[in-house]
């Protein structure tokens, strides 16, 4: 029986920096098999890839623990060559295709059919020709096996989202040794028309003997072709199932996992309806977190979650209502309208914001923490100046004293004020990040990934200070990829799907329902939403 | 022991420590050769002087963001516009050097406006635009010091029309103006007081400027201008406001140096002054990012100090090769500028 498998992934374990991100994976498919690995953002889907793929990014980082076996054969892979060696290929999520290349000359990319010619005779191999006719019949064969009707002498640039998806397919499947093929969400990108048909494609694939390693979050998508599931669930393996035996419930509530450690705080809040933010049709075109149009009403007082998977336009919300990236739509802020697009503006209207890239947009890495901490009160506020006249010159005095003051409050460990924050710890960064914020005296707060990169104790530190700037009355939106923390801290979370609010779940409610909201599922089993 | 030294090397940056070693050992050199210590020594503090204010000028240019300003020619060819007119009015003394500073000023603050707009279309290729908006700007002036109405024979041409390539200053009692104010002599190394107090003065407004709100905006537009934007900065305009400032101190800079050198250098002049400002502030600690008033100060001192001690070491070694000192200063020169461009690590 062991012989007939294709692939097996055996006690498979990695830890990068102490932090053990898989733990005894076990995975193994036969050829001819569609295998779905599904699971949340960090589950360890993408650690995996990489191992099997022989990524440097595994072997820089010490390696991994376990075994892994091809066609019967224990292999070391240690470089994403020999995986395709060994005829392992990849359908990447963004598109690796040279937009001014035909479909043909992308599909053939450094395994051109050659034939000689006067020069390659005379001056060896570099110098053969390509045979273009030999070319563009197999890449109309590959094209033709998946059923796609795309001429394969057209340029890249230009073609359909989904089109661009199918030529890498091709190209993956005219390598004429490939047996397995992983798709990495290959239907992330893609319209519903477009994805039902590469899910026929992926059918058509596995008649050839190709297995499948479809990697998605997609749980409608999993059901309809999958034939065995693994859940994955922060680096462990949750469940294998097979598909003809659950359903996309089981999954769900299999993916998310009850993990939740609520923090000591008041529940029984009572709520007027005064609304310290309302957003209606709200667009933000932030690349890769696009916003399509989205209305949430968030409570004066209130800590409001918002979860979802990456990429579905969670992260977008903050950036775009402090005018980081093109927005257009209705916010409203304590009931009077807000300008968009003018960050000043948003700070003068009371918010405030601690962004999810905390060393890129939250930090001036080189400066001092007091620095950081006072810059946009001094610049909006006119806080921390002493005036003459026209002129205005920083009141260290007052600066130093607020620093210290939140380095006492905040517990921020460093050597004084003076020191610049690249020499901080995660942690303590994001409280710097946090003092900034405070030193504006915000009525809302947005908060985004608050806790990445940070370790676990640092964490629950950072939470609990979130959770206490709350009670002293601050409006607080939280947006995280973790919902488990979202859960721990939140009086209700609104779940992001497609750019939209999929609904709105209060943080005891069932790990279903929040599977449900974040795979997209519309249909949700005895879900409340609470808008 | 070992990791306090690279740490230390780390800090004060290995460009610094090549170019301070070279000094001293020019030093040993011009003992051992027997020159005259009080001599250079004098010299050197009028050149640190004289391009003091032009190595400022980049301090505002890297502190915005848009970096070390190759384009400082726009604004030394406002200050020669302001030196032409004080000189066309027959200013004399103080008058005359003040007078310039005001006419250039506009001049200026005008072009340096639309060269930081015209900066802002570029972002991540500001050196390469700026060398070539200088050397444009450069060529245009040699038609314009032609055609432009200054008609005072002191400057003109003998024949033809158009201002001379070289325009003598000591008929207008500009010749080391500053120089000479509160001058006095320890032994025999003369102290150029007011050259220096100047220096030291325009350092210390720019001191100023940075800490005022419009200048602590400034800088954070430059270090980090998402964090700028996300604070509510305008970037743009702030990358504009160090450009002009830049430009302005450029225009001051030319006059301090001219006014030291005795003489305006029209036509070619400028051409080339932005690259030792820019490799004088570099060596001095700053980076294509960073830069404050402590590099500009070390970085001129150790630059010009570096150069006018190694023109007589050189010329005792090519006695016979009038022309060695001026290639060995040019290769000194731009060696710096090459390694200092190379040690710009980005984050």
């Amino acid at each position: 029986m062991v012989d007939h498998y294709l692939l097996q992934m055996r006690g498979m374990s990695k830890s990068y920096y102490g932090t053990q991100v898989l733990k005894d994976i076990e995975l193994a498919l036969k050829p001819g098999e569609i295998h779905a690995i599904v699971g949340e953002n960090g589950a360890g889907k993408s650690t995996l890839m990489n191992i099997l793929f022989g990524m440097s990014v595994i072997h820089s980082t010490g390696g991994f623990e376990g075994e892994i076996v091809f066609e019967g054969q224990r292999v070391d892979i240690t470089s994403p060559q020999q995986a395709m060696g060994l005829g392992i290929g990849m359908v990447h999520q963004e598109f690796m295709l040279l937009p001014n290349y035909t479909i043909t000359e992308n599909i053939k990319l450094n395994r051109e059919v050659l034939k000689d010619n006067l020069f390659s005779r005379l001056f060896g191999e570099r110098l053969k020709s390509l045979d273009m006719q030999v070319m563009n019949a197999d890449a109309r064969r590959a094209l033709d096996s998946l059923d796609v009707g795309i001429e394969e002498y057209v340029k890249v640039a230009g073609l359909p989202v989904g089109h661009m998806q199918f030529v890498e397919i091709a190209r993956e499947i005219d390598k004429t040794q490939i047996k397995l093929l992983v798709f990495d969400e290959p239907t992330a990108m893609l319209a519903e028309s477009e994805a039902v048909h590469l899910l026929r494609a992926m059918e058509r694939i596995t008649q050839r003997g190709i297995a499948i390693l479809f990697i998605t979050h997609r749980l409608d998508e999993v059901m309809e072709v999958a034939e065995n599931i693994t859940v994955l669930r922060d680096g462990r393996l949750v469940a294998l199932k097979r598909a003809a035996e659950t359903n996309i419930y089981e999954l769900a509530e299999l993916m998310v996992g009850r993990k939740v450690e609520k923090l000591a705080r008041r529940t029984d809040k009572a709520w007027d309806d005064t609304m310290a933010l309302s957003l209606r049709n709200l667009v933000v075109d932030m690349p890769g977190e696009v916003v399509k149009g989205l209305d949430l009403d968030v409570r004066k007082g209130e800590i409001l979650g918002i979860g979802g998977l990456a990429g579905q336009g969670k992260i977008g919300i903050a950036n775009g209502v402090m005018g980081l990236y093109p927005c257009r739509g209705t916010v409203l802020v304590n009931g009077a309208p807000l300008p968009l697009n003018n960050t000043p503006a948003s700070i003068q209207h009371g918010l405030a914001f601690l962004s999810e890239d905390r060393r890129g947009v939250g930090l001036l890495l080189d400066s001092s923490t007091e620095l950081n901490i006072v810059i946009p009160a001094v610049h909006n506020q006119d806080k921390f100046l002493r005036k003459f006249g026209p002129f205005s010159q920083l009141d260290d005095a007052a600066i130093r004293d607020y620093a210290l003051k939140m380095i006492r409050d905040l517990d921020i460990r460093c050597t004084g004020p003076g020191q610049i924050v690249r020499r901080l710890s995660g942690g303590n960064q994001q409280k710097v990040c946090i003092a900034r914020a405070l030193a504006l005296n915000p009525d809302v707060l947005f908060v985004s990934e608050p806790t990445r990169g940070i370790d676990v104790g640092a964490k629950r530190l950072v939470l609990e200070m979130l959770v206490r700037l709350n009670e002293q009355g601050m409006t607080i939106v939280m947006t995280s990829s973790e919902l488990a923390e979202l859960r721990s801290v939140c009086d209700r979370i609104a779940i992001v799907s497609a750019g939209k609010i999929a609904g709105i779940l209060q943080p005891d409610d069932s790990d279903v329902n929040f599977g449900l909201l974040m795979a997209g599922q519309k249909d949700r089993q005895g879900a409340t939403s609470y808008v | 022991m070992y990791k306090k030294i690279t740490d230390f090397i780390q800090y004060f940056g290995v460009a610094r420590l090549i170019i301070l070693g070279f000094f001293l050992f020019l030093c040993v050199m011009a003992v051992a050769l027997n020159l005259d210590f009080a001599e250079l020594f004098s010299s050197s503090l009028v050149r640190i002087g004289m391009n003091g204010v032009l190595v400022l000028a980049m301090l505002p240019a890297i502190s915005s963001g848009i970096g070390p300003n190759f384009g400082v020619s726009l604004g030394i060819l406002a200050g020669l516009i302001g030196a032409l007119m004080a000189i066309e009015l027959r200013l004399d003394g103080y008058v005359a050097f003040f007078g310039a500073i005001g006419f250039a000023l506009p001049f200026a603050a005008l072009v340096g406006l639309g060269y930081g707009w015209l900066l802002n279309r570029v972002k991540g290729s500001e050196m390469m635009l700026a060398t070539f908006v200088g050397f444009s700007a450069v060529s245009v002036m040699k038609i314009a010091w032609l055609i432009l109405p200054f008609n005072n024979p002191e400057m003109a041409w003998p024949i033809g029309r158009g201002v001379r390539v070289t325009i003598a200053l000591d008929n207008r009692q500009l010749a080391q103006l500053l120089n000479k104010t509160l001058a006095f002599e320890i032994g025999n190394v003369v102290i150029p007081t007011g050259l220096l107090a100047f220096f030291l003065l325009c350092c210390a407004l720019m001191w100023v400027f940075m800490r005022t709100k419009t200048g602590v905006a400034m800088r954070a537009a430059g270090d980090n201008p998402r964090f700028a934007t996300a604070a509510g900065i305008n970037v743009d305009r702030h990358r504009i406001i160090g450009t002009v400032v830049s430009t302005i101190l450029g225009a001051i800079g030319i006059l301090v140096f001219a006014q030291s050198y005795g003489f305006l250098q029209l036509y070619e002049g400028p051409m080339f002054m932005p690259f030792v400002a820019v490799a004088a502030i570099l060596i001095g600690g700053a980076s294509i990012k960073k830069a404050s008033i402590a590099h500009v100060i070390i970085g001129t001192f150790l630059f010009q100090a570096t150069l006018v001690v190694a023109m007589p070491v050189a010329n005792a070694f090519t006695a016979d090769m009038a022309s060695m000192a001026e290639i060995s200063r040019i290769i000194i020169q731009n060696g710096i500028i090459l390694y200092a461009l190379t040690q710009t690590r980005g984050e």
